[in-house]
C-alpha cells in the first residue's frame, strides 16, 4: 500500500499519521492481498449475509419515554469543557 | 480451595463449610501475588469484593442463596462495569468509568457472584496473544515467556493461575477458545444472540459475543444458566428459551456422531498437536461416539474474510471515540480535525489502527462490492458447510488452535502470521455457532486445546461431550507447578 | 435557447414519536441543552439501538397516504462520516432498502390543473444535535438533545420544474404530514427540513445537468427565490462556457444568492454498510392493513367532500384543507347551525381570517369558540339581525366572553322586519328631508343612497336591508 494511499484513508478515519510513523502501515497492503484470494470464487446467486440470526426479524419497542435527564452523571465523565450544559469543541466551519 | 471448581466451591459455601469472605480473600491474595509477573489484572476490586462477600455470607445464613451465592469471578475489561474503571485494555478508555453495568454484570451480580476486578485484554478484543494492551502483555503461567493467547488473555490467565473460579470474555474470532487452549482451561463461546451484548463494548457487531472461562465444562454449565437470556435492550439477543445447560451434562454420548473437519486435519497441521486431539477423539469414540469425516470446504477463507468483516465493523464501532464526551482527548486541539486525529491517534494502539484502516478501506467507494460484500457472500457459503455437515453429525470436533503458546514478541513482526492463529476458530464466529475449547493435553510442556463446535443454540450438547470427556481425563486438572 | 430546471426536493420531517427512534430519551421540544440525550444517544461504549414502533407506524401511514408502496422488508444501514453532531461517527439511516418506494402526490398547478410528482423512495433514520456557535469564545457548543429524534426523509423524483410548483411541493406534503399527524411541518423551528436539488438543461433535452444542492431551506418565499437564483446562476455558467460542479450551496436570504458551503465534506465517502445492531425489519400484511384501516381523512379527500357535499368552491375549499384548523373550525361551527355551508365559509375567510391575520392569532388561540361562533350565523340565518349588525357583534365577541343572544338582548339590535314600522320610519325620513326629496323627484335618482343611508341611520342599523330598500323604492316612486 502506497504512502498516499494509506494518508488517504487515515484521513478519512481521522486518525493522524506522522510521516515517521508512515512505514509501519505499510503491511496493510499484506492483509489486503490475503483477501485478494476471495476474488475467484463464485459466489454467483449467493445473497451476502450480514449477521448469523437468519430468519429474525427486528424487534419494535413501545414508543414510551424511559431515559430520565442523566446530563450531570455523564457529562461527570467528559473529557471536554461543559458550559450551560453544552460539550465544547474546537470552533466549527459553517453549517 | 483455589484449585476447587465452581460446582465444588458451591456445595462447601452452601453447607457453610467455607465462607465467602474466606474465599475472596483467597483469590485476592493470589491475584496480589501474581499479577506482578503475570499482569493478568488491570483492576482489582478488593474493597467492593470483601463488600459483596459480607453480603453474599448473610444470604447464604438466611437461606436466600441460589448455586452462585458467593462465587468470586472476573471480568474482561471490555465489560462495562458502574463506577468502576473500564479501558478496554485501550490508552484511549484509560480514564473511562461508565455509569452503567452490562446487562451480562447485571446477571453475573443478581447471580450472587462477586467480582474480583478486571481482567487485562487486546486492546478493545483486537488480538490474538495480548501483547497489544496499552497495559503490557499478559505472561502465560505455564511459560511466563510465552503469550497467553487472546484477546481474552487475562480471563484465561486468571484461572490458568487459579486466580479465580470463573473469568468472563468474549469471542469475536476466537479470543475465547485460542486462550482457553493455550492457557490450558476451558472456554465456551455460545452462539451469537444467546447473551446480551448491552454494555460490552463494540467490536464487531456481527461477531462478537460472550462466553466464560471456568476449569470445567460443569462450570461453564452453570455459568452459562446465568449469563444467558433475552434482552431487551440488545435487538440482536434472540427470545429462545434457555434450557438447564445442567441438567444434560450427564447424558450419555453412546452413538454421538463427531465429525472431523479433513481440512482442519490437513498436513499442514502440527503433527504433535493433530495426535493430541486425535487422542481426545478416541476417548470420546470409547465411550460410544462415532467418528465421521467431514469437509467444510470454504473454511479456510474464514481468515481472509474474517479480516475483512470485522475490521469493516470495527472502524465504525471505534467511530465514537473522539475526545468530546467520553475517553481520551488530545491537549489543546488546534482545531476539529487536530481534536480528532490526535486524539485518536494517542488513544489507539497500533492493531487497532491498523484494523480501522484496513475496515476503513474496504467498505470505500470502489472497493466495497469486491472486499465487504465478496466476504459477506462467502461467510454465507461458510454457514451453508456448516448446515450441511451438521445434517451429518451432531458436533464437530477439531484443534483449538494450530500452535501452542507462541514465544512473547515472536509474531509481532508479520500480522499476517499472527492473524492465522484464528484459522480454526474464525469459521465458528461467521456462521454465529458455538464452540468450546478443552484442555486435552500437553506438547512441550505447553497446554493443547480441543474444539467442540455444535450448531446454533446446542450449548447443552457440546458442554454435556465436553463434561463427559473431563470425567475420562485429567488434562482440565493440570495446574502450572508455580500455581498449585 | 429556451432553458428548464429540473428540480428534485429532499424533505427532512421530523416524525412526532415520544421517545427517540433508538432510545428511550425524551423527545419534547424545548428542553434544557442535554436533558435529553441518554447513553444511548450519546454513543457510550458497549450501547445497542432498538426501534421504536411508532416509528415505523408513522413512516407505514405516509407510505399509505403517499400512494406508494410500503416495502415490507427494509434494512438498516451506517452512513458514516465524522461530525461532532453525530456522536456516533455514524448515522443510523436506510440505504437500499428503504421502508417506502414510488409514490406520488398531486400537487395543483396553475390553470385548475393538477400535477403529479413522483416520491421515490422515503426512509427512516435518526437525526443528528445541534451544534451553536455563538458566544462560546470561538468554540461551537453542542445539545445533543436532537440525536437520534426520528427523521423520515421523503425523496422526490425531478418531477418539479418551477420554483412555484417546488413550493407548492412542499405546502401539499406539510398539510399531508400534519393531517396524518406524524410530525408539525415547522418549518422555522426544523421540524420539517427542505433541502433542494437543481439542475438546469434546455428545453427538450432528455438527459439531466449537473445538479447542485441547496441545504436547509426554512420558508416557502425562500425555497422559490433560492431555486430561482441558482436556476439563473446555473444558465449564465454554461452559456459562458462553464461547467456545473456538483457541489452543495446554501442560500443567502439577506443577499439573495447561493454559495457554495466551505469545509464541509466536499465529496463524502459514506462507506454504507448493513447496520449489524438492527435485524432487517419485516412487515406483515396485516399490520399494514391495520393503519390503513385507521387512516384519517387524507387533504384531498376533505377538499374533494368540501367542494361535492358543502357546495364550496375549490379556492375556498383550499383554504379550508390546507389549513387543517380551520377547517376544524369551519365543521365544528357549521354543526352547531342550519346555515349554508358557504354563508359560514364566507364569515370564517372573510371577517374572522382578517381579524386573526391583524393580531397574528393562529385560529387554534381564537378567542371566538365555534360554538359562539355558530350562534352569529344562526342569527344571520334566521335574520334575528342583518349582515351588518353581525359585524358588530362580531367585535364584541371577540372581546368578551359573552353569547349572541346576550349581546342582541342588551343593546338591543334586533333587526326590525315589520313592514310597516319601516314604511313609518322611511315615511318619516321623507317629512325630514324635504329639500332631498324634491331633488329626488326632479331626476337626481343617486340621491336614493341617501335615503337609504338616513332610513338605516334612523333604524340604528337595526332594519332589515332588503326591506328597507324594497320600501324606499315604493314611498320614493
Amino acid at each position: 500500500m502506497n504512502h498516499d494511499e494509506i494518508r488517504k484513508i487515515a484521513h478519512m478515519a481521522r486518525i493522524q499519521i506522522t510521516d515517521d510513523e508512515i512505514e509501519k502501515y505499510e503491511d496493510i497492503g499484506d492483509i489486503l492481498e490475503l483477501a485478494k484470494e476471495i476474488a475467484d470464487i463464485d459466489t454467483a446467486n449467493i445473497e451476502p449475509m450480514s449477521h448469523p440470526l437468519l430468519n429474525m426479524s427486528q424487534r419494535l419497542r413501545k414508543d414510551e419515554v424511559t431515559e430520565p435527564d442523566q446530563r450531570k452523571q455523564l457529562q461527570a465523565i467528559s473529557p471536554s469543557e461543559t458550559e450551560a450544559g453544552l460539550y465544547l469543541v474546537p470552533g466549527v466551519f459553517e453549517e | 480451595m483455589h484449585t476447587k471448581t465452581i460446582a465444588e466451591l458451591s456445595k462447601l459455601l452452601k453447607s457453610k463449610k467455607i465462607s465467602s469472605i474466606e474465599l475472596t480473600k483467597t483469590f485476592i491474595e493470589r491475584i496480589k501475588s501474581f499479577n506482578g509477573s503475570l499482569n493478568a489484572f488491570i483492576t482489582i476490586t478488593e474493597a467492593q469484593a470483601l463488600e459483596e462477600a459480607k453480603k453474599a455470607d448473610q444470604l447464604i445464613a438466611e437461606g436466600k442463596h441460589s448455586v452462585l451465592t458467593g462465587i468470586p469471578i472476573a471480568h474482561k475489561d471490555l465489560f462495562c462495569t458502574n463506577g468502576i474503571k473500564t479501558s478496554c485494555g485501550s490508552k484511549m478508555l484509560d480514564n473511562f468509568i461508565p455509569p452503567y453495568d452490562a446487562t451480562v454484570v447485571i446477571k453475573l451480580k443478581n447471580a450472587g457472584t462477586i467480582m474480583l476486578g478486571k481482567t487485562n485484554m487486546d486492546e478493545f478484543a483486537m488480538g490474538s496473544s495480548n501483547e497489544h494492551s496499552y497495559y503490557g502483555t499478559v505472561k502465560n503461567p505455564w511459560d511466563v515467556e510465552a503469550i497467553p493467547g487472546g484477546s481474552s488473555g487475562g480471563s484465561a490467565v486468571s484461572i490458568a493461575a487459579r486466580m479465580a473460579p470463573a473469568a468472563t470474555g468474549t469471542d469475536t474470532g476466537g479470543s475465547i477458545r485460542q486462550p482457553a487452549a493455550l492457557s490450558g482451561i476451558t472456554g465456551i463461546r455460545p452462539s451469537y444472540g444467546r447473551i446480551s451484548r448491552f454494555g460490552i463494548v463494540a467490536f464487531a457487531s456481527s461477531l462478537d459475543q460472550c462466553g466464560i472461562f471456568t476449569q470445567t465444562a460443569e462450570d461453564a454449565a452453570m455459568m452459562l444458566n446465568a449469563m444467558c437470556g433475552f434482552d431487551p435492550k440488545d435487538s440482536t439477543s434472540v427470545e429462545k428459551e434457555v434450557p438447564d445447560f445442567t441438567k444434560t451434562l450427564n447424558d450419555s454420548i453412546k452413538g454421538l456422531r463427531i465429525g472431523l473437519p479433513k481440512e482442519f486435519f490437513n498436513n499442514k497441521l502440527d503433527s504433535e498437536i493433530s495426535d493430541k486431539i486425535m487422542e481426545g477423539a478416541k476417548v470420546l469414540e470409547k465411550m460410544g461416539a462415532t467418528l465421521h469425516e467431514i469437509s467444510l470446504p470454504n473454511s479456510k477463507l474464514g481468515i481472509p474474510i474474517y479480516y475483512i468483516i470485522a475490521p469493516a465493523e470495527a472502524s465504525a464501532n471505534l467511530a465514537r471515540y473522539d475526545g468530546i464526551r467520553f475517553g481520551h482527548r488530545c491537549d489543546d486541539p488546534k482545531n476539529l480535525i487536530d481534536l480528532y486525529e490526535r486524539s485518536r491517534a494517542e488513544g489507539f494502539g497500533d492493531e487497532v489502527k491498523h484494523r480501522i484502516l484496513i475496515g476503513t478501506h474496504v467498505l470505500s467507494a470502489g472497493y466495497y462490492d469486491a472486499y465487504y460484500i465478496k466476504a459477506q457472500k462467502i461467510r454465507r457459503l461458510i454457514k451453508n458447510d456448516y448446515d450441511e455437515a451438521y445434517k451429518k453429525v451432531d458436533v464437530i470436533l477439531s484443534p483449538t488452535s494450530p500452535t501452542t503458546a507462541f514465544k512473547i514478541g515472536s509474531k509481532m513482526k508479520n500480522r499476517v502470521n499472527m492473524y492465522l492463529s484464528d484459522i480454526f476458530t474464525v469459521p465458528t464466529n461467521l456462521a454465529g455457532i458455538t464452540g468450546i475449547s478443552i484442555p486435552c493435553g500437553f506438547v512441550n510442556d505447553l497446554p493443547v486445546g480441543l474444539q467442540l463446535t455444535g450448531n446454533y443454540f446446542e450449548e447443552a450438547k457440546i458442554l454435556n461431550v465436553a463434561h463427559q470427556y473431563q470425567l475420562q481425563t485429567d488434562w482440565h486438572k493440570q495446574i502450572p507447578k508455580k500455581y498449585k | 435557447m429556451e432553458w428548464e430546471a429540473v428540480i428534485g426536493l429532499e424533505v427532512h420531517a421530523q416524525l412526532k414519536t415520544k421517545s427517540k427512534i433508538f432510545s428511550g430519551a425524551s423527545t419534547e421540544y424545548g428542553a434544557a441543552p442535554n436533558t435529553q440525550a441518554c447513553a444511548i444517544d450519546l454513543a457510550f461504549p458497549g450501547m445497542l439501538p432498538v426501534l421504536n414502533e411508532e416509528a415505523v407506524n408513522m413512516a407505514i401511514k405516509f407510505g399509505i397516504a403517499a400512494n406508494a408502496k410500503v416495502c415490507k422488508h427494509s434494512v438498516f444501514a451506517r452512513k458514516n462520516y465524522f461530525y461532532p453532531d453525530l456522536p456516533k461517527g455514524y448515522q443510523i439511516s436506510q440505504h437500499i432498502y428503504p421502508i417506502v418506494q414510488n409514490g406520488f402526490l398531486d400537487i395543483p398547478v396553475e390553470g385548475d390543473m393538477t400535477k403529479r410528482i413522483g416520491i421515490t423512495r422515503a426512509h427512516l433514520e435518526e437525526d443528528s444535535g445541534k451544534s451553536l456557535h455563538e458566544d462560546f469564545h470561538g468554540m461551537t457548543g453542542l445539545d445533543l438533545n436532537r440525536a437520534g429524534i426520528t427523521l423520515l426523509e421523503i425523496v422526490s423524483e425531478p418531477d418539479i420544474r418551477t420554483p412555484q410548483e417546488a413550493s407548492t411541493y412542499v405546502k401539499i406534503l406539510r398539510s399531508l404530514v400534519r393531517y396524518l399527524e406524524i410530525c408539525d411541518g415547522n418549518m422555522q423551528e426544523g421540524s420539517m427540513r427542505v433541502d433542494v436539488n437543481v439542475s438546469v438543461r434546455p428545453k427538450g433535452e432528455t438527459k439531466f445537468g449537473t445538479r447542485a444542492e441547496i441545504k436547509n431551506l426554512n420558508s416557502f418565499k425562500f425555497i422559490e427565490k433560492a431555486i430561482l437564483y441558482e436556476a439563473e446562476r446555473q444558465i449564465s455558467i454554461i452559456t459562458n462556457g462553464g461547467k456545473i460542479i456538483q457541489e452543495t450551496r446554501l442560500y443567502d436570504p439577506a443577499k439573495n444568492e447561493t454559495r457554495s458551503m466551505r469545509a464541509k465534506e466536499e465529496s463524502n465517502d459514506y462507506r454504507y454498510f448493513p447496520e449489524p445492531d438492527l435485524l432487517p425489519l419485516e412487515l406483515t400484511d396485516d399490520m399494514i392493513e391495520a393503519i390503513r384501516n385507521n387512516m384519517p381523512e387524507l387533504p384531498h379527500q376533505k377538499r374533494d367532500r368540501f367542494i361535492n357535499e358543502y357546495k364550496l368552491s375549490q379556492y375556498e375549499a383550499d383554504l379550508l384543507v390546507t389549513n387543517r384548523d380551520l377547517g376544524n373550525y369551519f365543521e365544528a361551527a357549521l354543526k352547531q347551525c342550519n346555515a349554508e355551508p358557504k354563508l359560514v365559509a364566507n364569515w370564517i375567510l372573510g371577517d374572522l381570517s382578517a381579524v386573526l391575520n391583524k393580531t397574528e392569532t393562529d385560529i387554534s388561540d381564537c378567542p371566538i369558540e365555534p360554538e359562539r361562533f355558530a350562534q352569529l350565523i344562526c342569527r344571520i340565518n334566521d335574520k334575528t339581525i342583518s349582515g351588518n349588525i353581525a359585524k358588530t357583534i362580531f367585535e364584541t365577541l371577540w372581546h368578551e366572553d359573552i353569547t349572541v343572544d346576550e349581546i342582541i338582548e342588551q343593546k338591543g339590535l334586533k333587526q326590525v322586519t315589520d313592514s310597516s314600522a319601516i314604511e313609518e320610519m322611511i315615511k318619516q325620513v321623507i317629512i325630514d328631508n324635504p329639500k332631498e326629496y324634491e331633488r329626488y323627484k326632479n331626476g337626481e335618482t343617486k340621491l336614493f343612497g341617501f335615503f337609504v343611508g338616513q332610513a338605516m341611520k334612523a333604524s340604528k342599523g337595526k332594519a332589515n336591508p332588503q326591506q328597507l330598500n324594497e320600501i324606499l323604492k315604493k314611498l320614493l316612486a
